[in-house]
């Protein structure tokens, strides 16, 4: 299994290495040989997750294996695999959906001038995000962490001709640095704790009472900041909306089913780790970014961007799911969610593929025109919305029950329940909106309408895959054997370590059963506001629209969260720059200037020492012997008889001299 | 009245200032060649003189004549010079031949 588990990773890796290097020589750019070895890696994930199911236990590990990696002083950092019930799951997730993509971009990404390059990220992409779950220590999930983040960043700038894209590109890239930093500065904590990054090892560290409450807390919040960055919650959300320049079907691959749903793992696999304050923490940042998210996916009006903020806000379902301490159902969501989202944007993929255009404006009244699109479509609508007996509402329900449970245990949280089970109502609402907006009605553009038409099987294969899975999976009980909460317990916890709430008593059945029916029913209800408006045309949006202009005008303007960062952290970041390159040109350079402007001046007062005063004296001196010389001179008249006369002189005052 | 040394002596004296004279003054190199002359023979007076009244000797006398035979040497050598010098400048005055001057 060990060998399986490394060839499903290798798999992916040596594609990228074969289509980076000579994809474009290749038959067909290589697209076969990409989707081939995903489709192998599928096979063999599938068995693995075959060995999970007919094993059922819970949460088996039913392989692991650690290498060295390298090591420093006494410190040994080891590599390894570990495979468990989870991670069968997320690695059938992931193959799964990498390899349905993969075959859909055949037809999606046809005849663009890059297509070997886009299969060789998609390569690398499925890499990183099958170590990420593979992984078995911190490092490892950080390392791998950051290249999902690189080849996410790389396929949302793939048509970086565009600025839109590349500057898109560089947001996503910037916002997940922001709070991998969080992570990073976690990470350390537990390292310089514990002196290992092994999971296995830092939990028995925690269940021994290893690191004080406060610090643990602090631990689990910096590790979550990871995952707000790299799941887009609030506040680092803004991104993801803005990866949707990136190709549709990199939307579902990355930006809805796996690499988005890689923060929500990393919660999950951690879980043990997050103190009762943590978990609270992560419950409220989830709650806020639920509820914002799909609010503001009420009013927007591209196809792709209503979607991500529907992921967003799912996104945010899954990790109040986890802060509430219903572990199960948050990586329920998670693997449901993937399917049926991954199965949304390929379906609007379809759509953009056949309209050209994103705007749901140009669409409408596409149902008879892309029959197999809009039925699956329509399911994966119906999965999200949380209609049983659909996946989505399977897990959307257990989340709400263990919000609901979480606010009877704990006075004064109902709040999040009570938000959670409104944004329900809200995501049918706008679920549906985007349906009637786009496969009902009148064409709104004739001329786009008549030119639509279904797509190719490389792309309806796909959607009809995801549809089944979509339909109703995983039943919850059998879901929750498989993957039960993890308890601090299992690493030999001492009694004062508190577990986390939930359990199998009269208040969580109460719950369940109330949060089963409320959340049928805000769905329905959601569904039926939406019919009203869009679809009988009972109420009219626009003029609801202008009579709540202020309202609409936030949500238009997504709570101007992009405004407020250009405002604040972006022109703060940019005057601080601007004032170092300032400082760096007046302050250094000008001493650097003054520097040589001194030695200069310094040069040419020496200079002129050594001209006028060195130069000078020597000079004076010849001057001194020039003078002399024309004035003796004279005394040579050449005349015999005057030197005669001189001698005679001479000879007289020696005598006189002798003389005295 | 005895003729004594300081009469050889004062005449040697005045005939060496005559001499000295005439080389100091005269413009005509021939003439200044015969001051030389006067000079020498000025000389030779005292070496006789003192040859006669001091040392009673020969050896003032025939250093006398040694004086006479090398001045008339050195006549024939300044003669020569003169000629040359007259060949050069078609004169003999002492004051054009200053091409030595500084």
């Amino acid at each position: 299994m060990i060998t399986n588990a490394i060839l499903i990773l290798l798999l992916p890796l040596a594609a990228f290495v074969v289509q980076i290097s000579f994809g474009k020589r290749l038959p067909r750019k290589g697209d076969w040989l990409s989707t081939g070895a995903m489709f192998i890696a599928l096979f063999m994930a599938l068995s693995i997750l075959v060995d999970a199911i007919s094993t059922y236990e819970s949460n088996k590990v039913l392989a692991a294996q650690t290498w060295e990696w390298f090591s420093f002083g006494s410190v040994h950092v080891t590599f390894g695999i570990v495979i468990d019930n989870l991670t069968a799951f997320m690695l059938f997730v992931v193959t799964l959906i990498s390899a349905l993509v993969h075959l859909y971009s055949i037809g999606y990404m046809h005849g663009d001038p890059r297509y070997s390059r886009y299969f060789a990220y998609l390569g690398l992409f499925s890499f990183s995000m099958l170590g990420l779950v593979l992984v078995d220590n911190f490092l490892g999930i950080y390392v791998f962490w950051e290249l999902v983040g690189l080849s996410s960043y790389l396929l949302i700038g793939f048509w970086f001709e565009k600025d839109s894209a590349s500057n898109a590109g560089k947001k996503a890239f910037i916002t997940n640095r922001i709070g991998d930093v969080g992570m990073f500065a976690a990470i350390m904590i537990l390292f310089s704790t514990f002196g290992t990054f092994d999971f296995d090892g830092v939990f028995a560290g925690v269940a021994a009472g290893g690191l004080s409450d406060g610090w643990l807390t602090a631990a689990g919040i910096l590790l979550f900041f990871g995952a707000i960055g790299k799941s887009a919650q609030f506040p680092l959300h803004v991104w993801l909306p803005d990866a949707m320049e990136g190709p549709t079907p990199v939307s579902a691959l990355i930006h809805a089913a796996t690499m988005v749903a890689a923060g929500v793992y990393m919660v999950g696999r951690t879980f043990v780790l997050y103190s009762a304050d943590a978990l609270f923490f992560i419950a409220v940042i989830g709650t806020i970014t639920a509820f914002m998210a799909a609010t503001i996916a009420i009013v927007q009006k591209d196809i792709k961007r209503v979607l991500a903020y529907s992921t967003i806000s799912q996104l945010g379902y899954m990790m109040v799911g986890l802060g509430t301490g219903g572990y199960t159902a948050g990586l329920m969501h998670l693997t449901t969610h993937a399917m049926f989202k991954a199965l949304l944007f390929l379906g609007s993929g379809s759509v953009i593929h056949a309209v050209h255009s994103q705007e749901m404006d140009d669409m409408g009244g596409l149902r008879k025109k892309m029959p197999i699109t809009f039925w699956t479509f329509l399911i994966a609508t119906l999965a999200l919305s949380g209609v049983p007996p659909l996946s989505g509402f399977f897990s959307k329900d257990a989340i709400l029950a263990s919000a609901l449970e979480y606010g009877m245990r704990h006075s004064g949280q109902m709040w999040i329940f009570v938000i959670m089970l409104l944004s329900a109502g809200i995501t049918a609402f706008y679920m549906f909106r985007l349906v009637y907006m786009t496969f009902f009605g009148e064409p709104a553009d004739k001329k786009k309408y008549d030119h639509a038409h279904e797509s190719p099987l490389t792309m309806t294969l796909p959607l009809m895959i995801l549809a089944v899975f979509s339909i109703g999976t995983f039943s919850w009980g059998w879901f929750e054997h498989l993957i039960s909460k993890p308890s601090l317990a299992a690493y030999g916890a001492v009694a004062a370590v508190a577990e986390h709430g939930g359990g199998h008593d009269d208040v969580a059945h109460t719950a369940h059963t109330i949060a089963m029916i409320s959340s049928i029913v805000v769905a329905l209800s959601g569904i039926l506001l939406a019919t009203t408006v869009y679809y009988w045309k009972k109420i009219s949006a626009e003029t609801w629209g202008s009579r709540l202009k202020p309202l609409y005008n936030l949500l238009w303007n997504k709570y101007y969260f992009d405004e407020l960062y250009a405002a604040t952290i972006i022109s703060g970041t940019l005057w601080k720059s601007r004032f170092l390159a300032m400082f760096d040109l007046r302050v250094i350079d000008g001493v650097v200037n003054g520097v040589g402007r001194l030695t200069a001046g310094l040069s040419n007062v020496s200079g002129k020492v050594d001209l006028r005063v060195v130069d000078g004296l020597v000079n004076l001196v010849g001057r001194i012997v020039a003078y002399a010389g024309a004035r003796l001179r004279t005394l040579q008249t050449g005349n015999v008889q005057s030197y005669l006369l001189m001698a005679l002189f001479a000879v007289i005052i020696l005598f006189v001299i002798q003389q005295f | 009245m005895e003729v004594g040394l300081n009469h050889y002596l004062a005449l040697a004296a005045i005939l060496f200032s005559l001499g000295l004279f005439a080389v100091v003054t005269k413009k005509n190199a021939v003439t200044v060649l015969m001051g030389v002359e006067l000079i020498l023979n000025a000389a030779n007076i005292n070496f006789v003189a003192f040859a006669r009244f001091i040392d009673t000797d020969l050896d003032g006398q025939i250093i006398a004549v040694f004086v006479i035979v090398t001045a008339a040497a050195a006549a024939a050598v300044a003669l020569a010079i003169v000629l040359n010098l007259y060949e050069r400048l078609k004169s003999i005055n002492l004051d054009e031949a200053d091409s030595l001057a500084g």
